[in-house]
């Protein structure tokens, strides 16, 4: 089967400082991934960079997204292609309604994938059978984008949307961050609701905790903008228990040229 | 990547889509002020002696007064003298008896700018005087209104058929002593929009007029007056546009609003004078005074304006809450983009007792646009119980342009509650990069962000005009985002 995300030693800088220094990663479709590191190992950047944040240069490699280049993509045709990223940090749009705004980003991922646009009545249909899935309140749909919302409702709000434009790679960034046990659990039921044979996640995450509810087929160690280690679901419990020292330590010991740099 | 393009830098590009001339033969005066100017101007509009002698009393004050310089607004010394004060579309003597007669050149120009003068055309709902350079060359819906008792017609036909109304009124809201502008306009004034509703009397349609400037080095000078009896209630709107030339023109008007008993008055207005070009030559210099009195009790006085052109914008539309329990609103968005400036607000002046005002005014920066709000809420030694609440935001697209406020306060009753709250934010990359995310392209972003800034103040506005607000602001901050 061809990768849907195919990351080949991927470098890249912010504000000419280099953060990504060669990473590889293969992503197919149906595949859960967990990428955890310690602060400052680009995990942020990679998402990022994946999603076109401005200000993130790629300085080398080459991604491919369902075999196409997705670095010459626009941020709005990577989302349009089906590349969705849940903040670690929600934006929030005053006067914007919620629903105004879920409805013209739907209606371009369709066109983009060349279904009719949805009309009000149709959209509303959809977004209340979503709703359920999260116990999300309808009266967030009503306030205008992120406004006000605790950080527990932008994480869920995050991942609602996700459950309406239905990525076929949803990257989420740190989405357990900030959130109580109660609310991780529901982010992650949402995310295990939406998990098919047909899309992928890539689950960023410092802490080893989120993947007690979402279960990953691969988790990635990333350190100093490389992968050092890969395994599966068993490389999450060890790291919780004997830390990124662990890891970080037997990287210098076995290849002292990356300590160095 | 090839988002490396600044998404705000490109929007300073704007599209004016209103910038055609018409070609009409007009009878014109030559340019130069003075008194005979003044005879003459009346004389063509067969106006009765008093009309005149008040123009006269109004310019020779004027020779007293200087230009106002406190603005924060910057442009070189107007020459009065090379301004020609009167210029109209030429037609038969006694001007056009019914839509049929009007000039089929000055129906098209109207079609064009999207304001047909056809009474069954599709703005049903709304009756239009069309003002083109000097003179109203038509108002539709006339028959229909009068049958309710509503006057709505040129300012010239009110001085002609409602000489009565209009010698009780003129000036009494915005004395010709006001200022100077006000002052000139009271001297030259040509023509304008006139509304009087009887007591108790709902206005079935929203009353409109289209001002359109024309003719080349003219000066629009109009004025508006609205009287709404006890219990009347009337929304009212204006728009504006005019061709893009490279020399500046002035449009100097005065709008008077009276409110008596429990009656009420909603002004609307968007404004889209040429704007001038991207270096900032030509465009229209808007020095405009209006302002509303709330004479009787429980009377309410509603302004909205959506100001998007002009070169420099000059305006505070004002209320003076005289009633006991009378109501000022006053919800603005001010545009600059490019070389734009405006120094826009309102004044509420608290006079009545339980008198309460509203203030939103939102401010939007792109380019080297220069934006100021300055507002002024009295609250006087009688005005018991008064209330204000100000809201001032600015918001600014890119780091070459600036937002000003200057609000002064004056409160001398110790039970008056007045709130103040200004904010000023910077549209954000991280919103638009939010939006980019979800699949949203740059400038339908920037456009949603805007109109959700802005929503307070849209919402104000009739159905139709809210779509066009919207769309308007879309076209000023219209750029080459591809």
């Amino acid at each position: 089967m061809n990768p849907l995300l195919e990351i080949t030693n991927l470098s890249a800088a912010v504000d000419g400082k280099p953060i990504l220094k060669g990473l590889n990663l293969t992503v197919c479709a149906g595949e859960v991934h967990a990428i955890m590191g310690p602060n400052g190992s680009g995990k942020s950047t990679l998402a990022a960079v994946l999603a076109g944040r401005p200000g993130y240069e790629v300085a080398g490699g080459e991604v491919l997204f369902d075999g196409a280049n997705l670095i010459d993509m626009k941020p709005e045709d990577r989302a349009r292609q089906g590349l969705f990223l849940a903040f670690q940090y929600p934006v929030e749009i005053p006067g914007v309604n919620s629903t105004y705004f879920l409805k013209a980003a739907l209606n371009e991922v369709r066109k983009a994938r060349g279904l009719p646009e949805l009309d009000a009545m149709e959209f509303l249909d959809l977004v209340r059978a979503r709703m359920d899935v999260l116990h999300l309140d309808q009266s967030l749909l009503n306030r205008p984008v992120n406004e006000g919302f605790s950080g527990g409702e932008k994480k869920r709000n995050e991942i609602f949307q996700m459950a309406v434009l239905e990525p076929r790679l949803a990257i989420l960034d740190e989405t357990d961050s900030g959130l109580d046990i109660d609310a991780l659990k529901i982010v992650a039921e949402g995310v295990n609701k939406l998990h098919r044979s047909d899309n992928a996640q890539v689950v960023i995450t410092h802490y080893q905790r989120l993947l007690n509810y979402i279960i990953p087929d691969y988790v990635h160690v990333l350190h100093d903008g490389r992968i050092v280690r890969s395994g599966g679901k068993e490389l999450a419990y060890e790291l919780e228990e004997r830390g990124y020292d662990w890891v970080t330590d037997h990287v210098k010991s076995e290849r002292p040229e990356l300590a160095a740099a | 990547m090839n988002t490396t393009l600044d998404p705000i830098e490109n929007l300073v590009q704007s599209d004016y889509k209103y910038g055609f001339v018409t070609e009409v033969e007009t009878d014109s005066v030559p340019p130069g002020l003075n008194e005979d100017t003044i005879r003459l101007i009346s004389a063509k509009k067969h106006e009765p002696d008093f009309m005149l002698e008040w123009r006269l009393r109004a310019y020779r004050h004027w020779l007293t007064m200087t230009e106002p310089k406190w603005a924060n607004v910057h442009y070189n010394p107007i020459d009065y003298q090379s301004i020609v004060y009167y210029s109209a579309p030429k037609r038969n003597a006694n001007g056009p008896k019914s839509l049929e007669e009007v000039d089929p050149k000055l129906l098209e120009t109207y079609e064009r700018l999207g304001i047909p003068l056809h009474e069954r055309a599709k703005l049903a709902g709304v009756a239009v005087d069309a003002v083109f350079d000097s003179v109203s060359v038509a108002t539709t819906f006339k028959e229909k209104l009068g049958e309710m008792g509503v006057l709505f017609c040129s300012f010239s036909d009110a001085v002609l058929n409602h000489p009565d109304l209009v010698k009780k009124y003129l000036g009494s809201v915005v004395p010709y002593t006001d200022n100077f502008f006000a002052t000139l306009n009271s001297a030259v004034f040509s023509d304008g929009s006139f509304c009087y509703i009887p007591k108790g009397v709902r206005c079935p349609m929203e009353l409109s007029t289209y001002f359109r400037i024309n003719a080349a080095n003219t000066g629009q000078f109009e004025r508006t007056l609205i009287i709404a009896e006890e219990g009347a209630y009337v929304s009212y709107l204006e728009g504006c546009t005019a061709p893009m030339r490279d020399e500046n023109q002035l449009h100097a008007a005065v709008v008077e609003l009276l409110a008596l008993d429990r009656a009420q008055i909603k002004y609307s207005t968007v404004q889209n004078w040429y704007p001038g070009d991207a270096e900032g030559r030509g465009g229209i210099y808007n020095f405009v005074t209006k302002r509303g009195l709330c004479k009787g009790r429980h009377s309410k006085i509603s302004w909205t304006q959506v100001e998007t052109g002009s070169a420099i914008t000059w305006k505070y539309p004002s209320c003076v809450l005289l009633g006991d329990n009378s109501v000022g609103e006053f919800y603005s968005v001010a545009v600059t983009n490019n070389r734009q400036q405006a120094d826009t607000g309102t004044k509420m002046i608290h006079i009545g007792k339980n008198t309460s005002s509203t203030i939103v005014s939102k401010g939007i920066s792109a380019g080297h646009g220069q934006n100021s709000y300055r507002g002024m809420v009295k609250v006087q030694k009688s005005a018991a119980q008064a209330r204000n609440f100000s809201q001032c935001d600015s918001l600014l697209l890119g780091d070459k342009c600036g937002a000003h406020t200057f609000p002064y306060l004056e409160v001398k009753n110790p039970t008056a509650r007045v709130e103040h709250e200004a904010t000023t934010s910077k549209i954000g990359e991280d919103q638009i990069f939010y939006c980019n995310q979800r699949g949203l392209a740059t400038q339908d972003a920037v456009n949603m962000i805007v109109n959700g800034y802005c929503k307070e103040v849209f919402k104000q506005l009739p159905m139709e005009f809210a779509v066009e607000a919207q769309k308007l602001l879309g076209v000023s901050l219209d750029g080459s985002v591809g």
